[in-house]
């Protein structure tokens, strides 16, 4: 999918629109690429590089949105959600202020980079503090969807992308909502509940070869993790024998938990969390590749599910 | 550039204003908790004259978007801060009798919940990054509003603030003063590297105009902290730990203290005896 825009291609486009049309809203920039070079040249005025100092750059985004400003601010997801997790508690989500951390190269997206650049724990730290809204979007589309509905949406959100282009899930006329889980595919035995761009397109695949077998299985896009939508959640639960959760995320703390824990209160059904249990053995690895040895594959999840069905 | 609304408050006393800040300070620590005392006597000046003669702020409208900005990155310092805003009307005096009882928006530190404060801190190396924010939102309106950030020398030990500091000096950000409580103590006794000229070239060595001053002397405080300021600007205040407390005074461990009433008249002897 070289020829197709990266998420964060698509983030540029859609923010680069809303600076156009929003006098308040900021680039913060920490030394990433892609930036200066567009939004930088586009509104001199509000881009600013704080260099490869992640923690200043949000306590400054704090700041800035605490005098009614709208900052974006640009980091990779360890550094952003990371290293500058404090900033973020206290800096922004406490105060519930406007500011959009952008964040590139989550879960294993990184990829051959190795473990020093893989984030499988940053929704499930930024999933504890209140307020924080927490976006992973599954395409380039639904990226800049959400990145204009982030334009005129309150308090503080963290907006989780990978790092490659990845294949299109949504038509360019698509609408979402923020909150709103989407159904990408029809089927009630069982329905897979999945965030980011390789988890739904392993939800589609699996989906695939599941009705080649007469199994039913439905696809929910989870694009928004927190807050979760429990509405849809607990539609799903009381349709199906069996929940599936698919991320690029550890399985603790990430959207399987939410989901257990969703229904374990509401609507009690049976979940199999599919994600980074423990860190990809074996070396370099891409994106996809290094998923599927933790079990992210659309082989390994249709084996699931078909097993999970037969005892249950 | 446009001018902010609000003058320079114009306070005939600084002096006397610091004497009231130490004196609830000190009453303050008779409380339930106790209070972050050494480093509130220690910035007791320097909020004087912040507070009286040079931060463009309002009591009656605390919020007014062309103020100055003030963070108190020290944040444990809060008793100082809850003083001055009490003393200078942000809200009643009478408030300050509730510093760490249950139900008081008084915390240990600064809260979001309180007029006058800007920013709500007390993790250590948050506050100029913050106060950053502050000054490049000011920069791009256009106005003259400063933002002051007030440090501790042992909060120089948080690499997030020479995270902060060296931004700042890169992006040349005008209308930002930190200034250093530069006591020379914390918890466990000296900071390594806190002597004032040691300090101040750190700040120097990051791109910021730097003076050192003394920091209870009012004559010499007052001009080091008026604006106008081009670029970042640092003011190294050269101050004693519990200042104005004879038995406090250079004590590492008048860092936090409970006043037994025994303890609170004689500390409040010493402070008008010494003034």
């Amino acid at each position: 999918m070289s020829d197709a825009p990266s998420q964060k291609d698509a983030h540029i486009a859609a923010l680069g629109a809303v600076m156009a049309d929003r006098d308040d809203v900021w680039c913060l920039d920490s030394d990433v690429g892609g930036y200066r070079t567009t939004l930088g040249g586009r509104f001199p005025d509000r881009y600013r590089d704080f260099g490869i100092a992640e923690a200043t750059m949000i306590g400054a985004a704090g700041g800035l949105a605490a005098t009614g400003q709208m900052p974006f601010a640009h980091s990779l997801a360890g550094f952003a959600a990371v290293r500058a997790f404090e900033q973020l508690k206290l800096d922004v989500v406490a105060p519930g202020l406007p500011v959009r951390v952008v964040a590139t190269h989550s879960g294993l997206s990184a990829g051959h980079y190795g473990s020093s650049h893989h984030v499988c724990e940053d929704v499930a730290a930024l999933r504890a503090l209140p307020g924080l809204t927490v976006l992973t979007p599954a395409d380039a589309v639904s990226t800049g969807l959400l990145v204009a509905a982030l334009a005129d949406h309150p308090g503080p959100a963290y907006l989780r992308l990978g790092r490659k282009a990845v294949p299109p899930v949504y038509p360019p006329d698509a609408v979402l909502r923020i909150g709103e889980a989407v159904r990408l595919a029809p089927g009630d035995d069982v329905t897979v509940l999945a965030s980011g761009p390789v988890p739904v397109q392993v939800a589609l695949a699996a989906h695939r070869a599941l009705a080649a077998d007469g199994v039913g299985a439905g696809v929910l896009d989870v694009h928004t993790v927190a807050p979760l939508d429990t509405a849809a959640v607990i539609d799903a639960a009381r349709r199906s024998r069996l929940l599936v959760t698919v991320e690029d995320h550890s399985t603790v703390g990430g959207l399987g938990s939410a989901v257990a824990e969703t229904v374990a209160e509401l609507a009690p059904c049976r979940v199999v969390r599919a994600g980074v249990a423990s860190p990809p053995a074996g070396g370099v690895g891409g994106h996809e590749e290094l998923l599927s040895r933790v079990g992210v594959s659309a082989a390994s999840l249709a084996a699931t599910i078909r097993g999970t069905l037969a005892r249950h | 550039m446009s001018r902010s609304h609000l003058a320079p408050p114009t306070c005939p006393d600084t002096a006397a204003l610091a004497a009231g800040i130490r004196e609830q300070v000190l009453q303050m620590a008779r409380g339930p908790e106790g209070a972050h005392v050494g480093g509130a006597l220690s910035s007791a000046d320097i909020l004087a004259c912040l507070y009286g003669g040079i931060l463009r702020v309002d009591p009656r409208a605390p919020a007014a978007p062309d103020r100055d900005r003030f963070v108190l990155s020290k944040g444990h310092a809060a008793v100082g801060l809850y003083a001055v805003l009490a003393l200078r009307g942000f809200f009643p005096v009478a408030e300050l009798a509730g510093f760490g009882r249950d139900g008081s928006r008084l915390t240990g530190h600064p809260p979001w919940e309180l007029p006058g404060v800007d920013f709500a801190t007390g993790s250590l190396g948050h506050g100029l990054a913050v106060g950053l924010g502050f000054a490049l939102a000011a920069q791009r309106a256009g106005t003259d509003q400063r933002t002051v950030v007030l440090l501790g020398d042992g909060e120089q030990q948080e690499g997030s603030v020479w995270e902060a500091a060296a931004a700042a000096g890169r992006m040349a950000t005008p209308g930002l003063l930190a200034i250093t409580d530069c006591n020379g103590l914390q918890i466990n006794g000296t900071v390594p590297d806190g002597d004032a000229d040691r300090v101040a070239a750190r700040w120097a060595a990051c791109g910021w105009r730097t003076e050192i001053v003394d920091g209870h002397d009012h004559a010499a405080l007052l001009p080091a902290l008026r604006g106008p300021d081009a670029g970042p600007r640092a003011v190294v205040a050269r101050t004693v730990k519990g200042k104005g407390v004879r038995f406090m005074q250079g004590q590492a461990r008048s860092h936090h203290v409970r006043l037994t009433e025994a303890l609170h008249s004689r500390a409040l002897r010493q402070l008008t005896a010494d003034r």
